[in-house]
């Protein structure tokens, strides 16, 4: 304490700006949304990780009933894959787009990315009514009942998804690329980019281990 | 970033206009790296469908290892060239987030299955004997 005071007398009229007590320009985030949606999806991302430990846990556990290696249809799981994959390049174009203050090519590229995530639901969709035809609904089994919370919960995500993509591409179509828009589809992007991440695990961990003898 | 905020004052709030480029961590973002990215999760994508779809290795144990092993990558990879994941973005925090988060996530998941298998290994003779009790 005593150095602080001392300084004032010896320096502060040489070079008065020099001394500062406290931060004339810390570093703030400008705006701080982003750093808060981060940490929604990691909290979301712990929601996944339960789900994960769930299956992990029950994932052997058929009660007699049909294996991981007996109904999944790894074709299928590719394509869906790819569809995804190919979303998140889209959705990286419209926001290199976006960059460049291109409306109506970043509605493009929006658009495209909607379409790949709703071809991605329809997949899976199917796929769910095809278990459940066959009698491999989410009741039949401690494995199919944790399978279906877990991709069900990702699919719902997607959902929420296109709809939020949707509302945006209303908005920007309105609006236009304002600072607010533009803001909106970055949080946007790290969702949707997000999403792809848990895909990763999976089909990692469910379909291509599910087959695994 | 540091040396514009001190030629800024910060009050420039007023114009928003002056803000476009600092409110956005994906304005790094480039078409090289989008592009790294996607060729990159298509190759670590396709490695392990086709290893399981064509058989799988000498052991299933192997291929799990090796299935897993290629999905950490890739999450690193989407990590870094689609959600733009470094040590600078928003003063670091973010990747102190993530960082906490993946303890939490690696406690529970490796948690949660060691410890569900040790009660499965302990419970599993007793309920079948019981259950050999109850049947006739």
């Amino acid at each position: 304490m005593s150095d602080t005071h001392a300084l004032p007398l010896t320096n502060g009229a040489d070079s008065p700006g020099k001394l500062n007590f406290y931060l004339m320009h810390e570093h703030h985030p400008e705006n701080g949304t982003l750093l808060g949606f981060w940490l929604y999806l990691m909290s979301d991302c712990l929601i996944f990780a339960c789900l994960f430990a769930v299956y992990g846990v029950l994932g052997r556990n058929y009660a007699g009933g049909p294996t991981g290696a007996q109904i999944f249809e790894l074709p299928t799981v590719a394509i869906n894959t790819s569809l995804l994959l190919l979303s998140s390049i889209t959705y990286g174009f419209s926001m290199l787009e976006m960059q460049r203050n291109r409306k109506s090519a970043t509605l493009i590229w929006l658009g495209i990315t909607g379409l790949l995530g709703a071809g991605f639901i329809f997949l899976e969709l199917r796929e769910f009514l095809h278990l459940i035809s066959i009698g491999a609904g989410p009741q039949r089994s401690a494995f199919l009942s944790s399978f279906f919370t877990l991709v069900a919960t990702h699919g719902l995500h997607v959902t929420f998804g296109i709809i939020w993509l949707i509302t945006l591409m209303v908005q920007t179509g309105k609006l236009g690329l304002t600072p607010e828009n533009k803001r909106r589809l970055m949080c946007l992007s790290m969702f949707w980019h997000f999403l792809d991440v848990v895909w990763v695990g999976v089909f990692t961990f469910v379909y291509l281990m599910g087959v695994l003898p | 970033m540091t040396a514009h905020t001190d030629l800024i004052p910060q009050d420039g709030h007023a114009d928003d206009h002056g803000h476009h480029g600092h409110d956005t961590s994906g304005s790094h973002s480039t078409l090289k790296g989008y592009m790294t990215g996607f060729i990159l999760s298509v190759i670590l994508t396709a490695i392990p469908f086709w290893i399981v779809m064509s058989g799988g290795l000498h052991s299933s144990n192997t291929t799990a290892l090796v299935v897993l092993g290629l999905a950490a990558v890739q999450i690193v990879v989407h990590m870094i060239y689609f959600l733009h994941m470094n040590s600078k973005s928003e003063g670091g925090w973010t990747l102190l987030a993530l960082i906490f988060t993946i303890v939490l996530v690696v406690i529970a998941l490796s948690g949660s299955i060691w410890v569900m298998f040790h009660l499965d290994h302990n419970m599993m003779p007793s309920m079948m004997q019981q259950q050999i009790q109850n049947t006739p």
